[in-house]
């Protein structure tokens, strides 16, 4: 039996290195950059087809991280994805008539959303609706239309 | 007819089993003890239960983060996707293994221990001695020891967490190759903090609880003698290994569901 | 006991007491009288530590009442038991000393855990109950490098140290040598009378327990079979068990076999 101040000690440093592990744990392994959300603002954007998008699948602005996808719904009347972005506040600057796309990673990997900025002088605010989407590459509906287009060619060659 | 009759024992003596464990969680659970005297008490079970187990958690940690990674790299190198290495490991250590295997060696050394130490008590008639100096065994031996538990296995299973995860880097990025900056930033995009990492912890909480109830209980209800300390040992480690499992996949199933 | 103007500590009117379809006791009645040293006897399995463990109200009785300080233990709250067990001490079979705690500090726990005295007040408390069973100079010692005989005098300085008025010993002599024997018996006796206390002993020890015990009870399958002073324990009738208990014969009621088939059959049996 250690005295109870070696142990008050050694329990003290199993705590510390549990702290530090769990810091380690949220910012190198899960890339948590806060515990809590930064500020920031919804943006909501209208796609036919949002293809394998999900919750929390991350917004960028040429390649960097700026947000994520908070919310996708359906909108029961023209059935398209209505999909919220959470936008960091201090980006505030991104022109209301940019393009967003959803794009892939990697051949296999995860969507992810892509807002290509245009020329406008008004920004993306709180509550804004973006305009230009472009939906998700579906890899089947792509072979689908290479074929056809093959196909269309190959009769060409014959006329 | 006697086997009905056996059936019919088992039953109610299981029942009862249930209820006597039932019975003493919520004396410790309600029973909370004097701060000023129980604290002291709370971080002695800390050291016997959290401190003493770091070692054998920290090595087992390694080799088995060394052994996901070496496993995992030839798995992932066959379908060109070895970058992928962080992500594989730190998901199946994050959410399974970590909690699983830290959980089932603190029965292992922890839970055992506690389980002989009070059954020992008992045999030598320490805690009905305490009884007689008017002092509540419950609140003096047992709710220690569970709090003690409770506290030391989230504890444990970060610490498994992050060593085992070193231990895929060590193989997969200082002995096989692989590029540092792609295992951490895959492995980043692909881990959540809060479904990942803190569902993980919530159930080494819940295994650390169960595991602590089991083995005060079974050292408390122990026959006081050396064969029935050597089976409230022996049936610690058996129900605390199978609830341990059992339990995991009630708490994943629960997860995946509702996070 | 017929004297009135003594006051009875521990009262028990007809006991029974069943412990897995087994009876331990079919109604028996004990009375300990203040001030003395009042001994309980019997063979080994007659249940002399249950009777210590009922008056302790560490298990309730099948029927029949436990009156301790004229109160009924068994209908005690277990902050109103656990306030009763104050004026109590017991010293078990092995003194069951916390292993994990030295010499000092076991007897310093019930100290404080009970009470707020000051930690050099708690020394001298603790000091001056060692020094009263003669061994202040084991202070520092771990149970576990102490002979039995002196574990058990440890224990009963515990036992003592709230100033109980009422001590309960279990089997205090079992397994001990004869100058163990002695100190533990002169101990008893002097801590009794010097301490004002009402002390029971359950032994089986018949020499050494008569010769400190001013009233005797014997016990056997459940029921007494003797009480008296020793002096006056009447034992004339050669074939009785209380006979055979007293003086140590190996044969008698208590039979030397345990019941069997006739020995010859189960010999030819055995084919």
């Amino acid at each position: 039996m250690q005295s109870q101040k070696t142990m008050d000690t050694l329990v003290g440093l199993l705590l510390l290195a549990a702290i530090i592990s769990l810091t380690i744990l949220a910012f190198k392994v899960s890339g948590l950059t806060s515990f809590f959300k930064p500020e920031g603002y919804k943006v909501t954007v209208l796609f036919d087809d949002i293809g394998q998008l999900k919750v929390r699948a991350p917004v960028k602005i040429g390649g960097v991280k700026i947000g994520d996808v908070v919310n996708i719904n359906l909108d029961p009347t023209t059935y398209r994805a209505v999909v919220t972005l959470y936008i960091d506040k201090r980006v505030n600057d991104i022109p209301d008539d940019s393009s967003v796309s959803i794009l892939t990673a990697g051949l296999l990997g995860d969507n992810y959303i892509e807002i290509t900025p245009m020329y406008s002088k008004t920004y993306l605010k709180d509550g804004s609706e973006v305009q230009d989407s472009h939906s998700a590459m579906i890899l089947e509906k792509l072979i689908g239309q290479l074929l056809f287009k093959i196909g269309n060619t190959g009769n060409g060659d014959k006329k | 007819m006697s086997a009905i009759q056996t059936l019919g024992r088992w039953g109610i003596e299981t029942t009862r089993g249930y209820g006597k464990a039932g019975v003493l969680l919520f004396r410790v659970l309600f029973h909370f003890p004097n701060i000023k005297k129980g604290f002291p008490l709370v971080i002695q079970q800390v050291y016997a239960e959290g401190v003493l187990s770091l070692l054998i958690i920290a090595v087992s940690s390694l080799f088995i983060g060394m052994v996901v990674g070496l496993q995992g790299y030839h798995t992932l190198v066959k379908f060109g996707a070895a970058q992928q290495l962080g992500t594989l490991v730190a998901l199946s250590v994050t959410r399974e293994l970590g909690p699983v295997v830290a959980a089932l060696l603190f029965a292992g050394r922890a839970g055992s221990a506690v389980a002989a130490e009070i059954g020992l008590m008992k045999a030598t008639e320490q805690l009905s001695s305490m009884e007689m100096m008017a002092v509540d065994p419950i609140r003096r031996v047992i709710s220690p020891r569970l709090w003690g538990g409770f506290i030391s296995m989230p504890l444990l299973t970060i610490i498994f967490n992050v060593i085992a995860i070193y231990g895929a880097y060590l193989v997969g990025v200082k002995w096989l190759g692989l590029d540092a900056g792609a295992f951490w930033s895959n492995m980043q995009a692909s881990v959540d903090f809060h479904s990942d990492v803190l569902n993980g912890i919530i159930k080494s909480v819940v295994f650390g609880l169960v595991v602590t109830w089991i083995a005060v209980f079974q050292g408390y209800e122990a026959a006081p003698t050396s064969a029935g300390i050597a089976s409230a040992t022996t049936r610690t480690v058996v129900y605390s290994s199978l609830a341990i499992l059992g339990l995991d996949f009630v708490l994943t199933t629960m997860m995946i569901g509702d996070w | 006991m017929t004297t009135l103007d003594v006051m009875n500590i521990v009262e028990i009117e007809n006991l029974h007491f069943e412990r897995n379809n087994h009876i331990v006791f079919n109604g028996i009645d004990v009375k300990i009288p203040k001030g003395k040293v009042t001994a309980i006897m019997g063979p080994s399995g007659t249940g002399k530590t249950t009777i210590l463990r009922l008056m302790g109200g560490q298990l309730q009785p099948t029927s029949g009442t436990v009156t301790v300080f004229d109160q009924n233990i068994n209908k005690l709250t277990r902050r109103a038991l656990y306030k009763l067990r104050n004026r109590m001490g017991m010293l078990f079979q092995n003194g069951g000393l916390f292993t994990h705690l030295n010499v000092f500090e076991n007897v310093a726990f019930p100290l404080r855990e009970h009470t707020k005295l000051s930690n050099s007040m708690i020394r001298s408390l603790v000091l001056m109950k060692l020094e009263m069973v003669g061994l202040r100079g084991t202070a520092h010692l771990m149970p576990s490098e102490l002979s039995g005989g002196m574990a058990r005098r440890i224990a009963l300085a515990r036992a003592i140290a709230l100033d109980p008025q009422f001590i309960m010993y279990d089997e205090p002599l079992t397994g001990q040598d004869p100058i163990s024997k002695g100190v533990l018996v002169k101990l008893i006796r002097t801590l009794n009378d010097a301490l004002g206390l009402t002390s029971v002993i359950v032994s089986h020890d018949v020499k050494e327990t008569l010769s400190i015990a001013d009233y005797v009870y014997v016990m056997s399958d459940g029921k007494i079979i003797g009480q008296g002073r020793p002096d006056e324990l009447n034992h004339d009738d050669p074939t009785s068990e209380l006979h055979q208990f007293l003086v140590g014969l190996p044969d008698g009621p208590v039979a030397f076999h345990y019941p069997a088939e006739k020995f010859e059959q189960d010999l030819m049996g055995e084919e």
